[in-house]
């Protein structure tokens, strides 16, 4: 059986959304490069909902996957709905992460949170 | 699809002349060696006809190879059978901080067993200092065990050197017995146990386009050790059990190939190896290699890639059709940087962008410029997602590792 399920390889060698956002509203980064694993989110906002995101990565084909498929889940979602999604759902969305990537790799809800939180701190 | 196999210092490609040699002993010749019937006598011939050939490939003679199922198997018995035999003289074990985990956990173990262990540190290329292992002997050191070069950076340790530091310290009927694990080494590079002074020697078929199952460890006649596995009659019983006659027969052709071709294979890997290379130092930016360039396993191309992780890089070098190995936290099962490279003070952020291509006869020159075309693209394709390269970009400065950075513990 192969290391990752094929939706983590298909949004690995597809990533959605990659990029920064000049003027975004709220910013969020977790992880640390000597962990092999950092993830910076970006976030526009329009009335209450995510209207853009983009991200930058930093790590594993786990780490690349997620953040690819959490941008996606975000996106038109509320800042609330948002703040309610887990890195767990994030797994479950991917098929399944091996074990050893639900702690280190799986930090996009994580980012994403941190960068709705920073939108909310500049108001 | 095309298929570039470039780790082969985890498995080497079967040559097909040990193939067709091993074939017959399964189904033919399935005597067990240790019967003294005629299907036995077949199988006993072409046990000792093995056992001469792999023992001609470092210069030892064949009561001093002992037959194991691989590598780790070797060390184990090495490091354990060593130790227990020579405890009376004291129970200090030296071994260099760059070993295979074989080396590592048997020491651990002996370590829980009352042994005091002492690491030699290696410098930034990955040498054991002469001087360095000088500062660890003591009175009660009974073994010392370093490896004859790393598989994963390709460093060559002047083993001969070593060895001569640790038997000058031999005074007054005091012995300390030398071990060297050289699985990376035989079959690549030219290894003689007389000229290296070694007690004991590990190697593997599995590296040099022999079969899985079938390794040997030279012990040098007079060399006491105490067996791991017990059980008949088979090894001089320092290693029981029924021998696996197809690979140690193909361990035996492996041993021989490998002497006949050595100096031919060694001149075109290395130079497949320099163009890989100086390949990618010419088209790749922030990039080191990891090792030392010139006592170097003539196949072994290590680099840290800055900005990018090793995983990553692997496994699109993979839907490429390129295989290839990484040192990474996330390519290890354990979630850590390689121990090699933090043994020669890699920096641990750029160690994560480890990528690690070994070299064999079977490769060709169009498979190095089929790398050299496509790997660079993937490092740019991975670095335009990196936020450490665009904050590179925009700064001019690497981000550093923030606070609670313990890549040890892992701690998010």
């Amino acid at each position: 059986m192969a290391f990752y399920s094929e939706k983590v390889m298909e949004h690995f060698a597809n990533p959605r959304n990659v990029g920064e956002i000049k003027d975004a509203d709220g910013v969020g980064e977790v992880g640390n490069p000597v962990c092999g694993d950092m993830m910076t989110f970006y976030i526009k906002v329009d009335n209450n909902r995510i209207k853009n995101v983009r991200f930058k990565t930093f790590g594993c084909g786990a780490a690349i996957a997620v953040s690819s498929i959490v941008s996606e889940m975000a996106l038109g979602k509320t800042l609330e709905e948002v703040m309610n999604l887990t890195n767990a759902d994030v797994a479950k969305a991917l098929g399944g992460l091996p074990p050893n990537k639900m702690h280190c790799s799986n930090l996009g809800a994580d980012a994403l949170h941190k960068a709705i939180e920073n939108y909310k701190s500049k108001k | 699809m095309k298929r570039v196999y470039l780790d082969n210092q985890s498995n080497t490609k079967l040559d097909e002349r040990v193939f067709n040699n091993m074939k017959p002993f399964f189904t033919e010749y399935y005597g067990n060696p240790q019967s003294i019937y005629s299907l036995g006598t077949v199988s006993k011939d072409a046990l000792e006809t093995a056992r001469a050939k792999v023992a001609n490939l470092i210069n030892a003679t064949a009561k001093e190879i002992v037959f194991t199922s691989c590598g780790t198997e070797s060390n184990n018995l090495a490091v354990k059978g060593i130790a227990g035999a020579l405890k009376a003289g004291g129970r200090h074990i030296i071994v260099s901080s760059i070993e295979h985990f074989s080396i590592l956990n048997s020491v651990k173990r002996l370590e829980k067993e009352g042994f005091e262990i002492s690491f030699v540190p290696v410098d930034g290329k990955g040498n054991v200092d002469d001087s360095a292992l000088k500062k660890c002997l003591r009175k009660d050191t009974i073994l010392v065990s370093v490896q004859y070069a790393n598989p994963e950076i390709g460093t060559i340790q002047d083993v001969k050197k070593l060895v001569s530091v640790v038997k000058q310290s031999c005074n007054a009927g005091k012995f300390i017995a030398f071990h060297t694990d050289a699985v990376a080494a035989c079959g690549v590079v030219p290894v003689d146990v007389k000229d290296l002074g070694v007690d004991a020697l590990t190697f593997s078929a599995s590296v040099m386009h022999g079969p899985k199952g079938a390794a040997a460890l030279y012990i040098k006649e007079g060399l006491k050790i105490n067996p791991q596995i017990e059980g008949g009659v088979q090894e001089n019983s320092r290693r029981s059990g029924t021998e696996n006659l197809p690979a140690i027969v193909g361990f035996g052709k492996a041993c021989e190939i490998a002497k006949e071709e050595l100096a031919d294979n060694n001149k075109f890997i290395r130079r497949l190896r320099d163009k890989l290379t100086n390949g990618l130092l010419n088209k790749i930016e922030h990039i080191y290699l990891n090792g030392d360039m010139e006592n170097r396993l003539s196949g072994n191309v290590n680099f840290s890639i800055e900005f990018v992780e090793g995983e990553a890089l692997f496994l699109l070098l993979d839907a490429k059709g390129i295989m290839a190995a990484s040192g990474s936290s996330c390519a290890s099962k354990d979630l850590k940087l390689s121990h090699v490279l933090r043994a020669i003070n890699v920096d641990s952020a750029v160690g994560q962008g480890s990528i690690l291509f070994t070299l064999s006869k079977f490769n060709t020159e169009e498979e190095i410029d089929y790398v050299l075309e496509e790997f660079p693209d993937i490092v740019k394709r991975l670095r335009d997602m990196s936020p450490l390269y665009s904050h590179f970009i925009r700064t001019g400065e690497r981000k550093s590792a923030g606070p609670g950075a313990d890549f040890d513990g892992h701690s998010h």
